[in-house]
């Protein structure tokens, strides 16, 4: 009987609609649109304007000429930036941090939520998932300031040790050679806790059942977490990963400028951070919107590819 | 939980598992803890002593310091100003323009979602943006840490799948008691969206309490910097000279002072922390439903 109404109420309610002209279709939803319209002016401002405005990028765009009047120059910035040691700069930089955020930080929140899984008190396990999931909520600067009250070699609580053990301080913020630590360090300390939240409730999902029957062949603690805990997050690993590979460009940059000086800026400089210096600091805009370009562009093929690599080796793709 | 069998190796992996994942919670969590008991310190205790948590004398003066400075008081304002405009203002775009595209009959519907879902993966970049906000006149102005950044897509579409999974039979029963679309919208679809209102409105406001990244690119304006802006000129400058910055107080900024203003900035995450833990880790899972 209430299947019989839906039915028709849908029939009553979808059969005009077709007959309608689209006028007629438009004016009847005339409420929706009017709804609709702050957020389409939004859209078409802040995202599809500056997608248009990229076109500077093969201009030369002068401040005093404006967008308009500025003198088309095809792809000379793409050349100047290709050519440039900058480029290989940057992609090295890039690239060895997302290495280093792939081998040291990606596994943590697994390595993580597997132990917190083992623990079987609830006020226990809640007690620690609340105090590792802090930091997430805190804004870089915050993060970066502590870094510096802690790693200063003025007085900083990790130098006061150090020297107490080898006599010498470290200058962790302004070396070259310790920036790459101290940002997958800082990943690790803001971002661990909070990952094991999608992996803790991929391991909610997990029936008791499986547990009991590896009891029952006689599997011990470390051998039902190898073959029945993490098989049952692969899936959910599989798509983090493709994920992270898919903006590896997406260095954040944020923390980057935070802790980027004149001292460690060879190795800290990323294509975001690059794009900054030189557009808004040093205002070579049309270069730095070449380089912005190629990065979106670079950006978009890494995010289709990895996401098509994801259906073809059978995993659910983003899209 | 069931019961589980438990060997002498499985009690003595417990127990070290325990104690590990007790240190990690320390170990996250004691930062914070050092910088509040250093904001509370004098400066010769922060020489003296390398670490501590509860400081030997408890003083305010970095407290009084910086609440007597217009630069951190005002620092305060404005971003209590964005923040609260901004939730407001991206709270009210964003549910609106996602119960339109929640309506399956709606003609452009689809078109709309793909160029949404588009500036999800492409976008005009830094450059362009910033001569976008430059041109309509908002460099140096509050709005344009507003603005630009008013409608998260991510945050649009899981809003929009939450209207879509409400029963159609609501808005049937409405309209058959004369309600005004309207009124659907005001009085029946909102009243029942509040738990996902509830988790959109700290979301926004945990970012523009925490954006640092726009009041750089838009403010030069000193004295209308954010706290997290104040924050970063405070900490970084003393500990890098980048040549030309202002010198915002006239003494250089103290171990304490600095302590004190991240515990400042660090406070209202920390009040409204409790409800952020529930309703961050929904807005997690939420997003992990397609819609």
């Amino acid at each position: 009987m209430a299947n019989l109404k839906t039915e028709q109420s849908v029939k009553v309610h979808t059969l005009p609609i077709n007959k309608m002209t689209l006028w007629e279709r438009l004016k009847k939803d005339r409420f929706l649109y009017v709804l609709l319209l702050p957020g389409i002016i939004y859209f078409a401002l802040f995202k599809y304007l500056p997608m248009w405005g990229t076109l500077m990028a093969f201009k030369d765009y002068s401040p005093f000429l404006g967008f308009w009047a500025s003198d088309w120059v095809g792809l000379e910035h793409f050349k100047n930036f290709f050519s440039n040691p900058d480029f290989f700069r940057l992609l090295r930089n890039t690239l060895i941090l997302a290495l280093y955020d792939i081998v040291f930080f990606f596994p943590a929140p697994i390595i993580l939520s597997l132990l917190i899984n083992e623990i079987r008190i609830t006020i226990y396990k809640r007690s620690i998932q609340t105090f590792v999931y802090v930091p997430h909520f805190m804004s870089w600067v915050i993060i970066a300031s502590i870094s510096y009250v802690f790693l200063t070699t003025s007085g900083g609580v990790i130098n006061e040790v150090v020297s107490f053990f080898t006599g010498k301080e470290i200058s962790f913020l302004s070396s070259p050679e310790w920036f790459r630590p101290v940002i997958i360090g800082q990943v690790i300390w803001k971002e661990t806790g909070w990952g094991t939240v999608i992996f803790l409730a991929a391991l909610a999902s997990v029936s008791p059942e499986q547990y009991e029957a590896a009891i029952v062949d006689g599997a011990g603690r470390f051998r039902r977490m190898w073959h029945v805990t993490l098989p049952a997050l692969k899936s959910t690993i599989i798509i983090l990963l493709i994920l992270r590979l898919g903006n590896f460009l997406d260095q954040g940059f944020q923390q980057i400028y935070l802790m980027t000086n004149s001292l460690n800026r060879e190795v800290a400089d990323v294509f975001d951070t690059y794009v900054y210096f030189m557009g808004i600091t040093q205002g070579a805009f049309s270069y730095s919107a070449a380089v912005g370009l190629f990065k979106a562009v670079v950006g978009i093929i890494l995010i289709y590819g990895t996401n098509y690599f994801a259906k073809k080796i059978g995993e659910e793709g983003l899209f | 939980m069931h019961k589980m069998h438990n060997t002498p190796a499985g009690r003595v992996f417990d127990v070290f598992n325990h104690l590990f994942l007790l240190l990690i919670a320390i170990g996250t969590f004691i930062p914070f803890v050092y910088v509040i008991a250093g904001s509370f310190a004098t400066e010769a205790e922060l020489a003296r002593r390398a670490f501590f948590l509860i400081p030997e004398n408890i003083t305010l003066d970095a407290y009084k310091y910086i609440f007597s400075t217009n630069t951190f008081i005002r620092s305060i304002g404005v971003s209590i100003f964005v923040t609260i405009a901004g939730t407001i203002v991206s709270l009210a775009l964003s549910l609106t323009m996602a119960y339109p595209l929640s309506r399956k009959g709606l003609t452009g519907r689809t078109l709309l979602l793909n160029l949404v879902i588009f500036t999800m993966v492409f976008n005009g970049g830094m450059i362009p943006t910033y001569m976008i906000v430059k041109s309509l006149g908002l460099l140096d102005s509050l709005w344009a840490l507003i603005l630009p950044v008013a409608i998260n897509p991510f945050y649009l579409i899981i809003i929009k799948s939450f209207f879509q999974n409400m029963p159609d039979e609501l808005e049937e029963a409405a309209k058959i008691d004369g309600c005004s679309e309207i009124g659907i919208f005001w009085r029946i679809i909102l009243p029942l969206s509040k738990p996902v209102i509830a988790t959109f409105t700290l979301f926004y406001a945990v970012f523009y309490w925490n954006d640092f990244f726009n009041a750089l690119l838009y403010i030069s304006d000193s004295s209308k910097w954010p706290v997290q802006l104040l924050l970063q000129q405070l900490v970084m400058i003393a500990n890098v000279d980048f040549g030309n910055m202002d010198t915002l107080l006239s003494e250089p900024p103290e171990e304490s002072l600095k302590m004190a203003v991240i515990v400042v900035a660090t406070i209202p995450i920390l009040v409204f922390y409790p409800f952020l833990q529930k309703h961050f880790a929904k807005g997690v899972l939420l997003g992990s439903v397609k819609g």
